[in-house]
């Protein structure tokens, strides 16, 4: 491999240097690529700092005092993150249980012959697009959720989230953000289950072995090696998974009626999710709405990247214990 | 406890065998049947007693309550405590996997009840555009008097070029990146560095990748072309959400094929060195080859994630209503955006139903392209495998 070195009857067409140009070429043409990639990636932050900049500080990047839809933009921009976070975590808090329950029905509990087909099909699952769940979510869901939600409102509406918002009644379409987070646990129910599924399965058959062989029922069994073994992975799945809620937008877009911020899930017209003001207002938007709504992606951008960097230093962390990576 | 000393393997509980000491302590193989039965039953009274009227919904979420406490109770009395946990959570776990079924089950039923009429009695929605639809055509349909007008040609052709353009940028970028991770820079900070940000931007949601796509092309134009309202108006195209999209797929294509490469066995790389062959011929020649069948599939993956993808392509290409092959002018839709420009804002307001119908058959479409992508990957990676030799 060293040029420098040359044999002295090498017959021709394999002398050394033959091809060391391709070498030097190819291994650039790599390291452009990484470079490229963190370029993207920074530039992702760049570019939206800048353009969100008139919104953030009116009164030194344009020429207006304030921006156009509210005094400040932490005022308009809380309500909306406010929004974003409870229906990501309405979200969670339906999927997990039911994902960690579909995970450890594929890796412990189904026949083999059900198991492999049912994480298939979870795997497509997860490929279906976004707008056709929004698309579920407004025309099937909704509608078949507001007797359900009257019944909340009768029954438990001395609870503020099931309280009717000031102002307004009890929804009669269901678009409410409750709904829209029932449609982002559908969504996120898939990717949770197969990184649940994929950690329970590396659970080592000698723990589970041993369990067994002295005496452990099977909920036994896995509450003794397959949890321990498997509580920073499914940590790291939620985490990862509320990522996904956070920044889903065309599910919420079409679902939910949205409206100022409020405490009650079963009112329309309540709520927003900066996702889906963006997604709402940006096609008509120009000028300071625009540098508004920009910046409303940057606080996106922001929380999400703050999950994500968590879940993944929870990963790291447990590398070597648990089968977490 | 006294049973559970005498079962010693918790495993099921063996049929008839009469009295003999493995079995001993046992409720009967059949007692769950007993117990469904009577859930449903008493499922079925309690709802009508409740509602007076029959409603299934409310009787298969009572009988399965029910049934789940029914074997509690049952198992207890008739076996131990820990049986009777571990009997609870089987059932839970059932319960789980039944739940997560119905909305999945739905959204699919949905689409193809909904979608599926349309695309029979219309096969025209699939070579026709919108160009030449106005509000009154559809009403005209909505009144019956009408067949169905338009179609989602332009919307298959937009995500068609801007799904293809997205391609074009985020393979070879993604392809070599990965070749340098696994290849070159093994461990050294800087892979380690490209590692950790693929890793973040895996987590970039969709529409920050669409904005940051905007944002940019909005600099490029003002700053090197010109920064009057039209000039900023052109940056609206498919280019635009192409690199939206390849921001969303160059992590997927690095993860899956960096994967793949790590896989391939170091004895291929060593013999093909110990041959003289240079490390770039050994890469493309040798390495990438064993390893295509999976960098394929991961590709294919990594396209059927971002052709179902709508919040980037909503704020970047515009909406147009008639085919548009130009990715580098004018405003492009997608079939995603289609939908939901179709089902938010109908062509006619008073008549939503033709739009919805439209809507609902380019959803069935889209679900089938996605779908059709991943069994393709699947098929590429199962067929096209290296072959396995018979040490």
């Amino acid at each position: 491999m060293n040029s420098t070195r040359t044999a002295p009857e090498r017959p021709r067409g394999l002398t050394v240097k033959n091809g060391a140009a391709g070498d030097k070429v190819f291994s650039g043409l790599t390291l452009a690529a990484g470079v490229t990639i963190l370029v993207v990636l920074a530039f992702v932050a760049i570019f939206l700092t800048i353009e969100s900049l008139p919104a953030l500080s009116p009164s030194l990047f344009s020429d207006q005092d304030s921006i156009d839809s509210a005094d400040s933009f932490w005022d308009y921009v809380w309500p909306l993150m406010a929004g974003t976070v409870m229906a990501s975590a309405i979200a969670i808090l339906l999927a997990t249980p039911v994902a960690i329950g579909i995970g450890l029905y594929i890796s412990h509990y189904a026949p083999r012959r059900i198991a492999t087909p049912v994480g298939y099909v979870i795997d497509l699952l997860a490929a279906i697009p976004s707008v056709v769940y929004g698309a579920w979510g407004m025309t099937f869901l909704a509608p078949l959720l507001v007797p359900i939600y009257q019944w909340l409102n009768t029954y438990l509406g001395w609870i503020p989230l099931f309280a009717e918002a000031e102002g307004a009644s009890v929804t009669s379409t269901g678009r409410t953000l409750l709904t829209a987070s029932i449609v982002l646990a559908v969504m996120v129910l898939p990717i949770a289950t197969s990184l649940c599924r994929e950690i329970f399965l590396q659970t080592p058959k000698l723990h589970q072995e041993a369990a067994q062989a002295l005496g452990a029922t099977r909920w036994e069994m896995i509450k003794m090696t397959v949890f321990p073994f498997a509580r920073a992975g499914i940590v790291s799945a939620v985490m990862l998974a509320l990522g996904r809620a956070l920044g889903e937008t065309m599910a919420v877009t079409m679902v939910l009626s949205p409206g100022v911020f409020s405490l009650s899930l079963i009112t329309s017209g309540r709520n927003g999710t900066i996702p889906a003001e963006i997604a709402l207002n940006f096609p008509e938007a120009f000028g300071m709405r625009q540098a508004e709504l920009i910046a409303a992606g940057l606080m996106l951008f922001i929380i999400t990247l703050l999950v994500n960097m968590t879940a993944r230093w929870i990963v790291s962390r447990h590398k070597e214990f648990s089968g977490a990576n | 406890m006294s049973q559970s000393t005498t079962n010693l393997t918790a495993g099921p509980p063996a049929q008839k065998t009469g009295s003999n000491s493995l079995t001993a302590g046992l409720m009967p193989g059949w007692t769950w049947i007993v117990v469904a039965g009577a859930a449903l039953v008493l499922g079925a009274a309690i709802t009508v007693v409740l509602s007076d009227q029959f409603a299934v919904v409310g009787w298969v979420v009572l009988s399965g309550l029910l049934y789940i406490v029914g074997m509690y109770l049952i198992t207890l009395v008739l076996e131990t405590r820990r049986r009777a946990t571990d009997m609870l959570w089987k059932n839970l776990v059932w319960t789980a996997f039944f739940i997560a079924l119905v909305p999945l089950i739905s959204v699919i039923w949905t689409v193809v009840a909904n979608g599926l009429p349309t695309l029979i009695s219309n096969p025209g929605i699939l070579t026709d555009d919108m160009s030449n639809v106005v509000g009154a055509d559809d009403q005209a349909t909505a009144a019956g008097e009408a067949p169905l007008m338009g179609g989602i040609l332009h919307g298959l052709i937009g995500t068609l070029t801007i799904t293809l353009m997205a391609m074009v940028f985020s393979v070879p970028v993604g392809l070599l990146a990965s070749i340098y991770l696994v290849e070159y820079g093994t461990d050294n900070w800087f892979s380690k560095a490209i590692r950790f940000f693929v890793d973040v931007m895996t987590g970039i949601p969709s529409i920050v990748a669409g904005l940051f796509a905007f944002s940019g092309m909005t600099l490029f134009v003002s700053t090197f072309i010109s920064d009057s309202p039209a000039a900023l108006q052109s940056v609206k195209m498919g280019l635009t959400a192409s690199i939206a999209l390849s921001v969303l797929m160059i992590p997927v294509v690095v993860r899956s094929t960096e994967e793949m490469l790590r896989v391939v066995p170091n004895e291929l790389r060593e013999a093909s060195y110990a041959l003289g062959v240079r490390k770039w011929r050994t890469i493309t020649k040798v390495v990438l080859p064993t390893a295509m069948s999976g960098i394929a599939s991961g590709v294919t993956l990594a396209i059927a994630r971002v052709a179902g993808e709508t919040a980037p392509i909503l704020v970047t290409a515009g909406y147009a209503v008639s085919v548009n092959w130009n990715v580098f002018s004018g405003w492009v839709t997608a079939l995603p955006v289609y939908i939901y420009r179709q089902l938010i804002n109908p062509t006619a307001p008073a008549a939503p139903d033709p739009a919805a119908a439209r809507a609902w058959a380019a959803a069935l479409i889209l679900i089938l392209i996605v779908m059709g992508l991943n069994l393709l990957a699947r098929v590429i990676a199962h067929y096209f495998a290296p072959q396995k030799s018979g040490r």
